[in-house]
């Protein structure tokens, strides 16, 4: 197994456990939490936040003052941001219909698959359903399966 | 407002921006989570046992935070078909708008990235809108 490889599977583990604990830690893992904190108009609980708060607090120094000074990841690796800038309706509208969802249950993906060790048939069903989801987009995006009132993706673009 | 903790919500979003800062330092990857189970659903060279890894540390960092005090909250009184719902809505609207509150909200707005920041805008609305419609209907 060549060393790059190595570091990728020892970094992935370890920052999906850091990824893992931070979400439960913050509180993001309880749907009651996330509509408190959605629920604006109502007993708005602002902890959340600070979820965002801190992740930035940490994340944007870093990224500024070292990732992106260098050329390659520590790995070697490139990396693997991209490049597109273009807002456009499917960025938008995908935007919007997970926003639907994460306020209808208070669920999102990372904090859905931290609870998953949590025992509930809850939480399956969110991520097997998920799961479904996520193929439907990738099936659309290809252009292979239509979508009520939108019908095909256009292969066009983006 | 009883529930209100910023201290622990605070240390919480600064173990996901280390994280972040970690996984991309290291090995240029991004810690969506939603772009990381997008990509194992359809998986190229070289780009799944990272994911496979890192899903791992997810699943299994609710024994790393016991110690500490920390366990997962009790969900089941949530309805079940309203959360598979919202489930296919989730998965759908993250791999269309290419990224969750992790990528886009994190990692995208931490990169200054227009498209994260109107992305984040957008699901933020969104949800609010959805919990404002919700509680008309007294479900909130």
């Amino acid at each position: 197994m060549s060393k790059s490889k190595k570091i990728r599977i020892l970094i992935g583990f370890i920052s999906g456990a850091l990824f893992g604990a931070g979400m439960i830690i913050s509180g993001m893992v309880d749907p009651t939490k996330v509509i408190g904190f959605l629920n604006v108009t109502g007993d708005w609980d602002p902890s959340l936040m600070f979820v965002m708060g801190g992740a930035l607090a940490v994340f944007t120094p870093i990224y500024h003052l070292v990732i992106k000074k260098r050329k390659t990841a520590i790995s070697g690796d490139a990396f693997t941001w991209t490049t597109n800038t273009t807002i456009d309706g499917t960025l938008i509208w995908g935007a919007i219909i997970f926003g639907a969802g994460w306020g209808l249950a208070g669920f999102c993906p990372g904090p859905a698959i931290a609870s998953i060790g949590g025992g509930t048939n809850i939480i399956l069903a969110f991520v097997l359903s998920m799961l479904v989801g996520i193929v439907h987009a990738n099936q659309y995006l290809a252009g292979r399966f239509p979508l009520p009132f939108v019908g095909y993706r256009k292969q066009c673009g983006s | 407002m009883e529930n209100f903790t910023p201290w622990t919500s605070l240390a919480g979003g600064a173990l996901l921006g280390l994280s972040a800062a970690l996984l991309m330092l290291f090995s240029g990857k991004i810690a969506g989570i939603s772009g990381v189970i997008g990509g194992l659903l359809s998986p190229k060279k070289h780009e799944s046992s990272w994911r496979a890894a890192f899903l791992t540390g997810m699943v299994l960092s609710v024994l790393i935070v016991a110690p500490l005090g920390f366990s997962l909250p009790d969900i089941s009184g949530e309805n079940i078909l309203l959360v598979s719902f919202a489930g296919l809505l989730v998965g759908f609207g993250t791999r269309l708008g290419n990224g969750c509150t992790s990528g886009h909200g994190i990692i995208g707005m931490g990169r200054f990235s227009k498209r994260s920041i109107y992305a984040t805008i957008a699901f933020m609305a969104s949800a609010i809108v959805m919990v404002f419609v919700r509680s008309l209907f007294g479900a909130v």
